[in-house]
């Protein structure tokens, strides 16, 4: 038992795919100009990572070797289809500000990278918890980035203002994604080396 | 004129990387030593011309038609596939030193997310004809190009400088692209 809980905690800190594996940096950094967009990138995230490593764990024994990467990206390209439909007739305006970043998915080199490091490899129930516990440390990530760009940029803390006047503008803007991004892996680099 | 204010637009002012957050994994990973980014921005270019024509073909002839527009992420993700390993094999045939120069980079851009987000994003793009969305490719692709190897330039200089143990890497790597970005917000109003 306590083996998986091990494998669904792992992606939450100590496998952390954004801030300890520096995986999937392009939504990180473009979608997480507030802690709800994170959320919500994370959340789409984590439903096709958990579909994914489980259709291709019950698959693994189908798939020819050689042919492995090209049906995995044709099985998660289907997810994120899924996925993105679902988020355009449900929340419109969740699509409107993730925009180009869900079809993109895809190309997220986590999903990929866990369906050829840990699903093709293991069985279903594993590779479910093994999803959920990555895709919730993406999401984890995500909101971090964006809760510290949101409070030092429009001084909100999920779309409630708290401070008045402007906030420090440049987080909400390009440049404070890199320079947030940049400060909180340093720490979590850290904290690492710390221990 | 119109192309070269888009060319403009597309290289100064919403330069993919430091302005739309594509393609960031090749912009971390290959941006150590000046040659080698811009062997990348290279083979970026060329993949990403051709990518973004084959994949408006099809959209303008193939999905609009048919009404297969909810097949368009896995079309184009596998056509883009499948067009890197072709040139792949067509390089190393015709030119075994263009092969040398961009061989090790091709198989990594199909994981790289700016291709297939320009190819998506054009489609987007209200009136683009065919002819526009390659232009708006290529002319995006230079911005690419010319981010990555000012970027590579500056890593050259951050080698020579002592950073503190946590900041090592990656987050002064990132860091630096946010001054970067900022400096590159100084072209927001050109166009």
């Amino acid at each position: 038992m306590n083996s998986k809980l091990s494998i669904l905690t792992k992606g939450l800190f100590k496998e952390n795919p954004t801030l300890v594996l520096i995986l999937g940096m392009c939504p990180s950094l473009g979608v997480t100009t507030s802690a709800i967009n994170g959320i919500g990138m994370g959340l789409a995230t984590t439903f096709v990572l958990v579909m994914s490593n489980v259709l291709i764990s019950f698959l693994k024994n189908v798939i020819p070797n050689k042919v492995r990467i090209p049906s995995f990206i044709v099985i998660i390209a289907t997810f994120v289809s899924i996925i993105d439909l679902l988020i355009q007739g449900y929340l419109p305006a969740l699509a409107e500000s993730l925009g180009l970043f869900i079809p993109l998915i895809v190309v997220n080199c986590i999903v990929l990278g866990r369906a050829e490091a840990f699903a093709s490899k293991n069985n279903i129930f594993d590779s479910l918890l093994d999803g959920l516990g990555m895709g919730l440390g993406f999401t984890f990530a995500l909101f971090l980035i964006g809760f510290c760009r949101e409070l030092l940029g429009s001084g909100a803390i999920l779309n409630t203002k708290f401070i008045e006047g402007d906030g420090i503008l440049i987080f909400v803007l390009a440049p404070g994604a890199f320079i947030v991004m940049g400060f909180i892996i340093a720490i979590v680099n850290y904290i690492q080396q710390k221990k | 004129m119109e192309y070269v204010l888009m060319i403009i637009g597309c290289v100064l002012v919403n330069n993919i990387i430091l302005a739309q957050f594509l393609g960031i994994c090749p912009f971390l990973g290959v941006s150590g030593k000046v040659s080698t980014s811009l062997g990348m921005g290279a083979a970026v270019t060329f993949v990403m011309a051709l990518a973004t024509l084959v994949t408006s073909l099809i959209q303008v002839y193939i999905l609009n038609p048919f009404g297969l527009q909810f097949l368009q992420t896995i079309v184009f993700i596998l056509i883009i596939a499948s067009l890197v390993q072709i040139v792949e094999i067509i390089l190393k045939k015709i030119s075994p030193a263009l092969y040398q120069a961009l061989g090790i980079f091709l198989p990594l851009i199909t994981t790289n997310c700016a291709i297939l987000g320009i190819a998506i994003a054009v489609t987007q793009k209200p009136g683009f004809s065919i002819l526009d969305s390659t232009i708006y490719a290529i002319a995006t692709a230079i911005g690419f190009l010319v981010a990555i190897v000012i970027f590579a330039g500056l890593r050259e200089q951050l080698e020579l400088v002592k950073v503190p143990k946590a900041m090592q890497g990656v987050p002064i790597a990132l860091i630096t692209a946010g001054i970067l970005a900022m400096a590159f917000m100084g072209f927001a109003n050109l166009v």
